[in-house]
């Protein structure tokens, strides 16, 4: 075997799953310097990787391609290791191993998940990101981020299970187990979807993101909003593109995370809500599942991933250098931290669409697509929601965290590894906006779009000047109150008038007779729980020392129904 | 020359060399001697794999009395694999006893307590190789007297109630599968399960056959633990000598089911055990039962070591349940967790061990913090735990995967989700240790423990590792307990 034979057969994931393994042993610029070469080398040999060549082997006998290169999983993987370069650069000031060790391989595992070519390489690598990344949460050592923790592993290793169901019953079906178009077709198919959307933050199922990145460590988000639910907007992509039901999957997940993400005060927060509502519009995009749609969501999945990450990097500088991320006690910050300002509108630029940015040039072929294909109020829901990311993401973020009303918080910049990191990623951002066919070069089908005709700027702009004069004029008139010590900014009554606030309401309302219910399961639980314990507690029946009497009737009685079953029935 | 003599010397080696070590009196000697002999057996039971695979089924006559008459040894791929999992663990329990027997055994009990260990090696292989009824029972008698004293040494007070209820129980068991033997020797008029598999036919539907199978499986059932014959077990492995726990945990009940299977499937045959008796219904609702009575149980235990015994029983009903399909794919599930299970066990009483070694106790409350305190042995122990949930890539998830393929194969359902769901009880006791380890801080009043000597942990992490090895490259295991599937269910092989 030749030296690029060998290398052809490692697949990508391992070059991080492994090279981890060193990082505990390293100490200082040494270990700095590992780091990084890290993910360039494996971006290296992902390019080396020509298309179709396979590692194939059976196990259990079941047909396992453990690597399979297409140019859906290579784009994938090229945005995972930049993602991976930028978060690495973005955490080296950490000095704990276990977090590396923890982010890589979770890196490693997305990768490897992306080049499976059967569902149980998939099942693997996918339990694989939920118990790597679950220690980027316990990482912050709080109480608070433990529970999260926990509660996100139980879903994300839940979502793993309904995978396996559906993968065995795939098998029984069909006889295989490779990881190609599936479509809605059987209930084992039904199962692999579930599992999928779970992953994927579907609305209803969505829970978990929202609860768990914002309690991850500084760090710890970056990586957790790069992998875990763009690996399944591949997984989408790839085994379910054109089911229609995702189409309105899609459009619910824009549009209602928006009032969840205007009444929110904790920043990193109102990033989750607003991750969820961009994974909106990829999933649209799958479930209309023409050519253009399914570029429109890889390019937005790339996109995505780099000002995403920019939005989460410079509030994790904002939590690291002040100490907190509410919006209400932040504020003036542009006057320390003037980069992280910078970098940080870059983001909101980005994530708003706004033309020369990344988000404007994947942003359009899946509204034009939605356009094109008689989705009438798709299209419009998706408009919707392009102003309502605009609002919280575009304006709310950078504008409570550096500017409003000064907070009086004086604190030094971003540490300087933050800050290459965020430059880095704002640069791509940039360059992605304005040189859009280098991106659109490696999309897996041809585009023949042209982002920046004079209609697609003109409608951006409207959309983006007129929320923006809204803005402009709430904050003049003072309706936009400047302090905002409440923690529950739906409280405020000027939310009530752009609308929004009367859906939060009523969501609030739910989630006061949910938490009602969940008290009174509570109940129920414990008493379930105590009445098991009861039994199989140290003292309980179940566990007591017997007497040896007890196994003697036991064996006594199962002797004889024994042979009163085989002598009579 | 000697190859010949292989499947003698698998137990005659350890039969002689327990008396040596009595002649020895001391204890490093006598450790040394058991170190070697297992490590010969290991080699021997490995040899024996091998020429099995090549050539089909051995057969020894011992002494070279010929078959009916003379006892005599059979091996074929059903038992070489089982005398590979009982001299492969013990090969690694062995370099792992002499540390915690110096701290947990009184010194001039030392050289007893090896001739005792070898003394239980030499019945659990015998049980496995002979191809004699009641040489069964002989070896059974053996391993579990020498067990009973071996679990007494144990250094609580508890260990002599728990070794003397064993006693009783274990006794009661052995008879019963003595009655059993009896009765088929009354039928037949042999005792070589060969020849008793050709003339049972003839007498399949008589109440005395009946009679002497059910005999032969509730005997058996309590010796393998089979839930609610499993009362002796807990306190036995709880109480006994770390060392101790390793073996029998990792080997004594295996050896069980293994005589299980052979009774069920080569003597009276799998169609008489399918057609006449309902030996099918009752394993396969008194393993559904103990896994799920037995995990619930071990989520309450504070005894650690407690609270992988009654993981131990559950995982038995893991076993029966693959049997209790009577398919290929079952038995295959079940025969490659009598092995996964080794492992795994084998692993996560050894890391216990080492905690015990160090904490003198392995309470759960004395466990905290020790994540930080023991990195490595609570590493081993969380890695051994995974497997034991089914974590893919090790081999717990290999077993599992049989065993759910096998209920769905026979459309089952119900099953296959109860063996998922029952996964998630083993997250939770696992989960109780890990949260205490590594999430909680350690009571001020106790000193800081250290890491446990390379002694323990090598082997330790020597099972942790064959974890993901055989969790990975199933092709030995799987293909080896696919064979012997073939071969109990009588469809080549």
């Amino acid at each position: 075997m030749t030296a690029s034979e060998f290398a052809h057969s490692i697949p990508p994931g391992f070059v991080l799953l492994i090279g981890a393994g060193l990082v505990p042993l390293l100490r200082g610029r040494l270990r700095d310097a590992y780091l990084l070469m890290l993910p360039v080398v494996g971006l290296l040999h992902l390019v080396s990787l020509e298309t179709g060549s396979y590692v194939q082997t059976s196990v259990l006998s079941l047909e396992i391609i453990v690597l399979r290169v297409d140019q859906i999983a290579l784009i994938f993987g090229y945005i995972f290791y930049i993602a991976t370069f930028v978060s690495v650069i973005y955490a080296l000031h950490v000095k704990r191993a276990f977090e590396h060790v923890a982010a890589l391989t979770y890196a490693g595992s997305a990768i490897g998940a992306v080049f499976a070519g059967d569902l149980i390489t998939l099942f693997v690598f996918w339990e694989l990101t939920a118990v790597t990344s679950v220690f980027l949460i316990f990482g912050r050592q709080t109480p608070r981020a433990y529970r999260a923790g926990m509660r996100y592993l139980v879903v994300q290793i839940g979502s793993g299970v309904l995978l396996l169901a559906g993968t065995i019953l795939h098998y029984l079906d069909t006889n295989s187990v490779e990881f190609g178009h599936l479509g809605i077709v059987s209930p084992a198919t039904t199962l692999i979807f579930i599992a999928f959307g779970v992953k994927c933050a579907f609305p209803l199922l969505h829970n978990w993101l929202q609860d768990a990145y914002p309690e991850a460590t500084v760090t710890g988000t970056v990586f957790l909003s790069a992998f875990t639910t763009k690996l399944a907007v591949y997984a989408l992509a790839r085994g379910y593109a054109g089911t229609e039901m995702l189409v309105w999957i899609g459009a619910t997940m824009t549009a209602f995370p928006i009032f969840y993400a205007v009444i929110e005060n904790d920043l990193r927060r109102v990033l989750a809500y607003s991750l969820n509502n961009q994974l909106g519009f990829m999933v649209t995009g799958i479930g209309i599942g023409t050519e253009m749609a399914l570029n429109g969501t890889i390019s937005h999945a790339f996109s995505h991933i780099l000002y995403k990450a920019l939005l989460f990097m410079s509030m994790g500088a904002v939590l690291y250098r002040v100490g907190t991320i509410k919006g209400s006690e932040l504020g003036g910050l542009y006057k320390s931290m003037p980069w992280t300002a910078t970098f940080c509108i870059v983001g909101a630029a980005s994530i708003s669409a706004f033309p020369l940015f990344s988000g404007f040039i994947s942003k359009a072929l899946i509204i034009t697509a939605a356009a094109e294909n008689g989705y009438f109020i798709t299209w419009l829901i998706l408009l919707f929601a392009s102003a309502g990311v605009f609002h919280h993401s575009g304006i709310k973020i950078p504008y409570f965290a550096f500017f409003a009303h000064d907070s009086g918080k004086r604190c030094e910049e971003a540490p300087r590894n933050m800050l290459v990191a965020m430059a880095i990623a704002a640069a791509l951002c940039i360059g992605i906006g304005v040189y859009p066919h280098v991106l659109y070069s490696i999309l897996p089908f041809p585009v023949d779009f042209q982002p920046y005709t004079p209609t697609h700027v003109l409608t951006q702009l409207q959309l983006l000047l007129f929320s923006a004069l809204a803005f402009a004029v709430l904050i003049r008139t003072g309706v936009y109150p400047p302090e905002l010590k409440s923690t529950n900014l739906d409280s405020d009554w000027l939310y009530r008038r752009l609308g929004p606030l009367a859906v939060g309401a009523v969501l609030r309302r739910v989630d006061h007779a949910a938490g009602l219910l969940k008290n009174g399961a509570k109940t129920q639980l414990k008493e379930l729980v105590d009445g098991i314990s009861r039994h199989h507690g140290p003292e309980g029946a179940m566990a007591r020392t017997w007497p040896t009497g007890a196994t003697a009737l036991w064996v006594a009685i199962l002797l004889g129904a024994f042979l009163v079953a085989s002598f009579y029935v | 020359m000697i190859a010949a003599h292989y499947a003698a010397l698998q137990v005659v080696a350890p039969l002689i060399a327990a008396p040596l070590c009595v002649l020895l009196r001391r204890g490093i000697p006598a450790w040394l001697v058991t170190v070697a002999i297992s490590w010969i057996a290991l080699a021997i039971a490995i040899q024996l794999l091998i020429q099995v695979l090549a050539t089909g089924t051995i057969s020894y006559e011992l002494g070279g009395w010929a078959a009916p008459w003379g006892i005599e040894y059979r091996v074929d791929s059903v038992n070489a694999f089982v005398l590979l999992i009982v001299s492969g663990i013990s090969a690694v329990t062995a370099p792992y006893a002499h540390k915690t027997v110096v701290k947990e055994i009184p010194e001039d009990r030392h050289y007893l307590f090896y001739a005792a260990y070898l003394l239980c090696l030499t019945g659990l292989l015998g049980i496995a190789i002979t191809g004699d009824a009641f040489n069964v029972f002989v070896f059974l008698e053996i391993s579990s007297l020498s067990s009973y004293v071996l679990i007494s040494l144990g250094s609580e007070r508890k260990a002599l109630t728990a070794a003397y209820q064993y006693l009783v129980m274990g006794t009661i068991g052995a008879t019963f599968f003595l009655i059993g033997v009896g009765l088929i020797y009354a039928m037949t008029g042999t005792l070589n399960m060969a020849d008793i598999a050709t003339r049972l036919d003839a007498v399949e539907n008589t109440r005395t056959v009946l009679a002497a199978f059910a005999f032969i499986t509730v005997g058996l059932g309590l010796k393998l633990a089979l839930f609610p014959l499993h009362l002796w077990l807990p306190n036995a492995y709880a109480y006994a000598p770390s060392a101790v726990t390793v073996l029998l945990a990792a080997t004594a009940t295996k050896v069980a089911i293994y005589t299980m299977l052979r009774f069920v499937f080569t003597l009276f045959g799998s169609d008489f055990a399918l057609d006449v008796t309902f030996l099918a219904e009752f394993l396969m609702a008194l393993a559904l039962v103990g896994v799920f009575a037995a995990s619930i149980t071990a989520i309450f235990q504070n005894n650690v070591k407690r609270m992988l015994a009654y993981s131990s029983v559950a995982q038995v009903g893991y076993m029966l349940l693959g049997v209790s399909f009577f398919s290929v794919t079952g038995l295959t599930g079940g025969i490659v967790h009598l092995f996964n299970h080794a492992m795994m066990k084998g692993a996560l009483f050894m890391a216990l061990g080492a905690v015990f070694y160090r904490l003198g106790s392995v309470h759960i409350d004395r466990m905290r913090g020790l994540g930080k305190q023991m990195p490595l042995t609570m590493f081993a122990f969380v890695l051994g735990g995974l497997s034991l949930i089914g974590l893919p890539l090790t081999v717990g998830f290999i077993s599992k995967w049989y065993l759910i393929l096998a209920a769905l194969e026979r459309g089952w359902w119900p099953i296959a989700g109860l063996i998922l769901l029952s996964s998630l009880l083993a997250v939770a006791y696992i989960w109780r240790v890990v949260e205490a380890a590594y999430f909680r801080d350690p009571a001020t009043h106790h000193p800081r423990a250290t890491e446990a000597p390379p002694a323990l942990l090598v082997p330790t992490w020597i099972l942790v590792l064959a974890n993901f090895y055989f969790g990975i490259d199933t092709s030995v295991t799987v293909g080896i307990a696919d064979n012997a599937a073939k071969v109990l269910l009588g469809s080549g092989g």
